[in-house]
């Protein structure tokens, strides 16, 4: 503290207007700090490690299949597709998409869970909210960095992956199952965004980032593990369709079943993923009408959808799982704007 | 601490027009408020406040803790939306205009925050880009701010390796960084060593009259700030129950002005010599020895502790004091040389007028103000 310094400086008490409005907006410059705090964070390593083995040790035990598969397919449309579908004969292992929809949704959480929660208690909310931005471009720009980061690591993620088909397993994709790879990344990455949106929620709400955390990995545990035998168990009481007495019940029930069961967004998520990356299914679930099931029989075998059939099957899970999403952030984002700067 | 030779001309390029332009167009103050209100539910946090600070003074809002003083400041910086009222900063509405009031008022939020993991320079980094700043004009705007706070060779390490009272005036950087022209602090010399605290009301004084800042600090710390600010206002259960320079206030709660201090190296033997002595004086209605104060609270206040204020110095064994109060009317100032006249025998310390501290004004601000309505006091308080 000098008497220098402040003597230098040209005395001036006004300048209206004399400065330029910020050449970038504001979302843009928390979403990019956010951003790099991200790639610095220990987190992205350990997600990283935890996204990384849910991958590949399904990938590492069902590659004999894959191989032996391989070898006999003739038509080999979908064959690079198997990577991440197939598993083990040997060792009870769920796939690659399966076991993405379980972990992935830890990275969404894991990026949010003390976004705000934390500017608050480290006392850096005030001071950032005093400066020239708007107060929604915090949790904007906050979200948006989270989304960036989550699909850095997947692509990276599926890039391994994909690798590991075409080098050691000698798997090379076609165009159809690039662009089904393509569309399956978005929509994990929107299944990841509505955990991110939760998680942000969470933040928002819940003073304590420990507490935050808790609760976020404990809604998804309850979703992931114990969401679809609860929902299942109560699908089979409401809808019983094993026990019909009818052909013509046993299909109205199932597609009842089917419903209850898409109270949950793994579920979903879990649909479009398949559909998405399997070419050969054409329906989302079993068939509603008895005349439908007829169909499904008269389909011929090794008949193939085109990417954008399948895009069209599960169009309303695209819609569902963005409209969680959206309600998720936009609670977060109302909650924040309405909330005191101080606790 | 270092010398700074330059200063970017940020504003520079059109300061005299600017200047101008402030001086025809907007002669009143750069933060003015009528009737603003807040309310918490049934709480009312600020209540009606019609505050004026005026263009390069520094206002000390003083309160205790609770008192609403965080609450008006974020108001005045539209965090938070006033219940009821108006307030001007800088000429604008800080409710519909935030961005424009959050350009040009530098903010230093009570116990101020930076992220852990960054450097000094890379939080102010933050905040430079956040104001719209260029590379190369934010590194220089930077580098003067953490040279003003006296934090350069601190700035390239971790903010959570930082003391509370680093900080602090890393936070006083953070808020000069855009060049405010109204500078909000919101207790500033909380938690700050006593020889920091010095340092930041330095730069304080420095920022309003070398750069014709406006600076509204709120504190709890009476005597630090009671220094430094142009004007205080009285802040209590959400109202300002006293505004004005130290002795205006003094004389509005009933301290009366025309007490003299005066402390004399003698033993108890020469107090009847002395007593008799100041009271021959001209003008001298009464003499009294170590009352330190002149009102009966304050001999309260004495007696539980230690003498409240450093300003009566160390008082070795022999070492009196005596309150002189004079006849009304009389100026105090022209009396001091006959009463050392009076004295020249005697061993005499130190001689003034008794102004009563701004804690001693507060507390009874306060307790005027509780008396009259008493079933607010606690609830405000609270």
């Amino acid at each position: 503290m000098t008497a220098d310094a402040a003597a230098n400086a040209p005395v001036t008490t006004d300048h209206t207007g004399e400065r330029a409005f910020p050449r970038t907006s504001g979302w843009a410059i928390v979403a990019r700090k956010e951003l790099a705090d991200h790639l610095h964070s220990a987190r992205i390593v350990v997600l990283f490690i935890i996204l990384g083995a849910a991958t590949l040790i399904p990938l590492y035990f069902a590659s004999d299949t894959i191989k032996s598969v391989a070898g006999q397919l003739t038509d080999t449309r979908g064959a690079f597709l198997a990577l991440f579908l197939a598993s083990s004969q040997d060792y009870p292992i769920p796939n690659v998409i399966t076991f993405v929809a379980i972990v992935a949704p830890l990275l969404g959480i894991g990026f949010a869970f003390d976004s705000i929660n934390g500017e608050r208690s480290d006392g850096t909310l005030p001071r950032l909210l005093s400066q020239p931005i708007y107060r929604d471009d915090v949790v904007n720009g906050k979200f948006v960095a989270g989304l960036a980061v989550i699909t850095v690591v997947l692509v990276a993620v599926v890039g391994i992956i994909a690798g590991f088909g075409i080098v050691r397993l000698g798997i090379v994709p076609g165009a159809d199952e690039v662009i089904r790879l393509l569309l399956w990344l978005a929509v994990t990455i929107l299944w990841v965004g509505l955990w991110l949106a939760f998680g942000l929620l969470l933040s928002v709400r819940i003073r304590r980032a420990a507490n935050a955390a808790l609760v976020g990995f404990g809604v998804w545990a309850l979703v992931a593990i114990f969401g679809q035998l609860i929902v299942g168990v109560v699908a089979s009481v409401i809808a019983p369709w094993a026990t019909a007495a009818t052909l013509e019940q046993a299909v109205a029930l199932k597609a009842l079943s089917d419903g209850i069961l898409r109270v949950l967004p793994l579920t979903i998520y879990q649909e479009a993923s398949t559909v998405l990356m399997r070419p050969d299914l054409t329906t989302v679930s079993t068939p509603a009408t008895i005349a439908q099931l007829g169909q499904l029989n008269a389909q011929v075998q090794g008949q193939f959808l085109s990417f954008d059939q399948s895009l069209l099957l599960i169009w309303p899970h695209v819609v569902a799982l963005f409209a969680l999403m959206a309600v998720c952030f936009a609670a977060a984002y109302i909650w924040f704007m309405r909330q005191e700067v101080r606790a | 601490m270092t010398i700074v030779t330059g200063r970017p001309s940020r504003r520079r390029r059109s300061s005299s027009a600017a200047a101008a332009a402030a001086a025809a167009s907007d002669p009143t103050a750069p933060i003015r408020t009528r009737a603003l209100t807040k309310r918490y539910g049934e709480r009312i946090a600020v209540d009606a406040l019609d505050l004026e600070v005026r263009a390069g003074e520094i206002f000390g809002l003083l309160g205790q803790n609770g008192a609403g003083k965080t609450t008006t400041i974020l108001m005045l910086l539209g965090l938070t939306e006033p219940s009821g009222g108006s307030a001007r900063v800088v000429g604008l509405d800080p409710t519909r205009h935030p961005l424009e009031v959050k350009r040009r008022v530098g903010y230093l939020p009570d116990s101020v925050g930076f992220y852990g993991n960054m450097t000094g320079r890379e939080n102010l980094r933050y905040t430079a880009r956040l104001n719209g700043l260029e590379d190369a004009e934010a590194e220089e705007a930077i580098a003067l701010a953490v040279e003003h706070v006296g934090l350069t060779d601190r700035a390239d390490t971790r903010t959570d390796t930082y003391s509370r009272g680093m900080l602090q005036r890393l936070g006083i950087a953070d808020a000069l960084l855009k060049d405010p022209d109204v500078l909000i602090l919101d207790e500033p010399t909380a938690s700050i060593d006593p020889i920091g605290v010095e340092d930041v009301l330095r730069l304080l004084r420095q920022l309003v009259h070398e750069r014709g800042i406006t600076i509204l600090l709120s504190s709890h710390l009476l005597n630090q700030v009671q220094s430094v600010c142009d004007r205080v206002g009285i802040f209590a259960f959400g109202q300002l129950i006293g505004v004005g320079t130290v002795p205006e206030l003094a004389e509005r709660f009933g301290f009366s002005l025309n007490h003299i201090e005066a402390v004399i190296d003698a033993g108890a033997e020469g107090d009847p010599e002395i007593a008799r002595l100041l009271t021959a004086v001209d003008g001298v209605a009464e003499a009294t020895r170590d009352v330190p104060r002149a009102d009966a609270d304050a001999v309260e206040a004495a007696a539980a502790g230690p003498p409240a204020e450093s300003e009566t110095g160390p008082s070795g064994p022999a070492e009196r004091t005596w309150i002189i109060t004079t006849e009304p009317g009389r100026e105090v100032h022209a009396m001091l040389g006959s009463l050392v006249g009076a004295l020249a025998a005697h061993r005499l310390i130190r001689i003034g007028r008794h102004e009563p501290t701004l804690d001693e004004i507060y507390r009874r601000a306060v307790e005027q103000h509780g008396q009259r309505r008493p079933a607010d006091a606690t609830e405000g308080a609270a």
